[in-house]
């Protein structure tokens, strides 16, 4: 009877983790709404949900963060290209084990040349006639990499400078695919070779982005779609109206605001849409260099002013999260905790009082309600930059400062930024890996070629070196803290809000699941499939 | 009429000259290249690789030189490479041409099929309730934005029928291409079709009174030879004019409708290349649209004569 009992209890067991992959069905291809046409299809020359989305099913990391799982961690990296990895004594070495009889799309080997190549065109050292990356916007991300040497075929060895426990995260992350080395530069930003579930059949500029499974595939089985098509549609009113007809089956990443999804669900009542965080956040810059706000009294008195919740309210029907320059907890890692938030100036409870407070700061500068202090805010011109820059000036005027909008044109914005040609500006700014490493050396470390504002403190670049060199993640996790409150006293770059929106899809899409904490990780679509 | 044509010819090129040189001009006069565009859309600040991308793109040239090579392109049929999708530019703009010019024709034919035998109702009833629900309808025409109206055919297709009538695949036939253009071009059609129904009959009315109508009549000609063999024929020039001018017009509605109704024609694409900065494909384009305007202003004053034949073109 025992015997009996164990053997249904056991095919019950072997039935319920069989059950999805018995589920799963071949076939169909994946309509998705694009927003705009991606700058290049070239995954490590951009800084765009717009490249990344389409372009990460074609290629392979060495390692990837779970695809199944919501929250990108440490704890949850999964191998890709390499089989293992391993660290040395003192962790300046870190050396992966590659998988073998891995193709690239046009039926050339995969081998571990071809991760040198890709790390060290990213860290400069590359034959510059290959011309393999032309713009490198995540330098900063391999600043401790020194060399990368190839063991044999399928053995690369990665040599940093100290210890970086994070560079593993950021090999996990989706802006990281290995590149091949026999294709150059012009073809990867146009129509990309790699070793990924899906290969790129056509990049139309303003038309569409089409993908074909990759039967070769090295994960067998995978993928179980035919193809992915994205369809470039510049009007969000389209694309809404497109997907609630059903003409699409996915919406581009987080396209769906708050006040569009009650449109979305009483249309579309059988989509399912899913409200997640971006890890992407609005925030103030201030040109320190100029007058009046090289005076850190000012910068505090702007840093008291903002009051959070209209934000929220108004913007993302209370959706939004109130979290320092790292994404707050439950989605975010590393994010301080609400009660250390509110110990922050400018995050306490009590808003009239860090008003009165910058009133204060303001009155005894000379400023007051019949001598406002005129500046102009400058802002992308777009709407997502544009809206939250209007409730930042309506509250800017509580500290009698007047503001002016002062909407840049999109294709200038940072060229505008980088020469200090503004006075306050609203930004927004996404980290492609919830990760400090990626966040401080991006944003404030000094030399950073995406520190717009060019914040510089020696203190703090000792701090974020010290954090990241440091493998006990709650002793990193207080570094981080006390980074984040230098920076907020500094007004460097103070974080408004970060973002929550919506990504919709019909209710046969399944396998997909959505990563509460980048927006540009989890888009291999390798398990997707269509229930239909 | 042989000297004439020949003068309009050399005024035509060297109107097309003229547009050359201040598009070339004012594209370089606006804030901002591809390699600061490229560069910002990565999110970076590094004056080094935008140098790298300037010397690529051979920007760092004299002005005029690369306006020579540019020309000299033209002349050859090269149209240079597209800056960002690192393409020959002809084989950017080529393929987007038909379907802008298909949705172009579609909505003038439209607008004339509309406008025309509607204005000339509107004008012979005047005054009557036909002529009135017609002037509301024109009105309406002219003041609603075509990107308003795209929409609203969008929602209600959506609402009513459950489907969108956008461009998502490419149609197999012209048959399904004209069906599929259809809707777009009613959008942008409906615009031009009010302004020629109310020039029409304000030109019809003004002809209905003169007095070779009166002495038709009196001779017993028909009300419908009256109306469409003496007064519609005379009534015609200033409309021809106006589709002369509408059609120029187009391209400015197509923009909108082709973003709305997502279709991937050349008035979306030129726009979509001036945010880029894509010199070679902004300059071509232009100059292309340029050329189609001088085209039908020539073809329109040809077009008095065969309605006209007191016109003539004095050599």
């Amino acid at each position: 009877m025992r015997k009996s009992l164990a053997i249904v209890a056991g095919m019950i067991a072997a039935v319920a983790v069989a059950g999805p992959a018995f589920a799963q069905k071949q076939g169909g291809t994946l309509k998705v709404t694009h927003r705009d046409n991606p700058p290049s299809a070239s995954i490590h020359e951009e800084a765009t949900i717009s490249t990344i989305m389409p372009f990460m099913p074609v290629f392979n990391n060495l390692v990837v963060f779970d695809p199944k799982d919501k929250i990108n961690s440490p704890d949850n990296i999964v191998p890709d290209l390499a089989e293992s990895w391993s660290w040395n004594a003192d962790r300046t070495k870190l050396t992966f084990k590659l998988r073998s009889g891995v193709k690239w799309h046009d039926g050339k080997p995969f081998s571990a040349d071809d991760v040198k190549c890709t790390f060290d065109a990213l860290i400069g050292k590359d034959d510059k006639t290959k011309d393999l990356i032309r713009k490198n916007p995540r330098q900063v991300w391999y600043m401790n990499l020194k060399e990368t040497t190839v063991g044999s075929p399928t053995e690369v060895t990665f040599h940093l400078g100290r210890p970086q426990p994070s560079f593993l995260s950021m090999l996990a992350s989706g802006y990281t695919p290995v590149y091949s080395c026999h294709v150059d530069g012009r073809a990867m930003r146009s129509k990309p070779i790699g070793t990924g579930p899906f290969k790129v059949v056509d990049f139309k500029r303003n038309e569409s982005i089409k993908l074909v499974r990759n039967a070769d595939y090295w994960k067998k089985g995978l993928p179980y779609l035919d193809g992915i098509e994205f369809k470039i549609v510049p009007n969000r009113s389209t694309r809404v109206l497109g997907f609630v007809a059903g003409e699409f089956d996915l919406t581009f990443d987080s396209d769906i605001t708050f006040p569009l999804l009650k449109d979305v669900k009483s249309q579309a009542p059988s989509a399912v849409c899913i409200a997640r965080p971006q890890n992407v956040r609005s925030n103030l810059i201030v040109n320190r260099e100029k007058e009046p706000f090289d005076n850190p009294r000012i910068r505090e008195a702007l840093v008291l002013a903002i009051d959070r919740k209209p934000f929220s309210d108004i913007l993302a029907q209370g959706n939004d999260l109130v979290g320092a320059a790292m994404q707050p907890p439950p989605a975010g890692v590393w994010g301080m905790s609400s009660e250390e938030l509110a110990k922050l100036p400018g995050y306490g409870p009590d808003t009239a009082k860090n008003v009165a407070d910058a009133q204060k700061i303001m009155q005894s500068l000379g400023y007051g309600p019949d001598k406002p202090l005129k500046v102009k805010v400058a802002t992308r011109n777009i709407a997502i930059y544009r809206d939250p820059a209007v409730i930042l000036i309506d509250q800017l005027k509580k500290i009698y400062i007047d503001g002016e909008l002062d909407p840049i044109d999109t294709t200038v914005w940072f060229t505008r930024v980088q020469q200090k040609n503004y006075q306050i500006g609203l930004n927004l700014t996404g980290a492609g890996v919830d990760d400090p490493d990626v966040m401080f050396f991006e944003n404030f470390y000094s030399t950073s070629s995406r520190n717009y504002t060019g914040y510089s403190n020696p203190e703090v670049d000792k701090l974020i070196v010290q954090q990241s060199s440091e493998a006990d993640k709650a002793k990193r996790m207080k570094l981080v803290a006390e980074i984040e409150t230098i920076l907020n006293k500094d007004a460097a770059r103070p974080t408004i809000l970060h973002n929550v929106a919506n990504t919709c899809m019909q209710s046969f899409v399944k396998g997909l699941t959505l990563q509460d904490n980048s927006i540009y990780n989890g888009w291999r679509f390798e398990s997707a499939w269509l229930d239909k | 009429m042989g000297a004439y044509l020949t003068r309009r010819v050399l005024l035509m090129i060297l109107t097309l000259f003229g547009m050359s040189v201040l598009i070339f001009v004012m594209l370089r006069l606006v804030p901002g290249n591809i390699a600061d565009i490229l560069v910002d859309s990565a999110g970076i600040v590094s004056a080094d690789e935008k140098a790298k991308i300037v010397g690529e793109l051979g920007l760092d040239r004299p002005i005029f030189e690369q306006y020579l090579q540019w020309i000299g392109g033209l002349f050859r049929g090269d149209l240079g490479f597209a800056y960002v999708s690192e393409r020959p530019a002809i084989e950017e703009i080529a393929p987007r041409i038909p379907v802008s010019a298909k949705l172009a024709l579609l909505a003038l034919i439209y607008s004339v099929i509309l406008g025309v035998p509607l204005g000339v109702i509107s004008a012979v009833r005047q005054n009557t309730g036909l002529d009135y629900f017609l002037r509301v309808m024109s009105l309406s025409g002219l003041s609603l934005p075509s990107f308003w109206l795209a929409l609203l055919i969008l929602m209600a297709s959506v609402q009513w029928f459950g489907v969108i009538p956008i461009y998502t695949n490419e149609p197999r036939s012209l048959l399904d291409e004209m069906l599929l253009l259809s809707v777009p071009a009613a959008a942008v059609g409906f615009r031009s079709s009010a302004l020629i129904m109310r020039l029409t009959r304000s030109s019809m009315l003004e002809v209905l009174r003169q007095d070779y109508i009166r002495t038709a009549r009196s001779k017993g000609a028909s009300q419908t030879a009256v109306n469409y063999q003496h007064a519609l024929r005379n009534a015609l020039l200033p409309v021809v004019t106006i589709i002369g001018i509408e059609a120029a017009f187009l391209i400015g509605g197509l923009i909108v409708t082709e973003t709305v109704f997502n279709i991937p024609g050349v008035a979306r694409f030129l726009v979509e290349a001036i945010l880029w900065r894509d010199y070679p494909i902004v300059q071509n384009l232009v100059m292309l649209i340029a050329f189609i305007v001088v085209t039908v202003n020539f073809l329109v004053d040809m077009a008095y004569m065969a309605l006209d034949p007191r016109i003539k073109y004095a050599d």
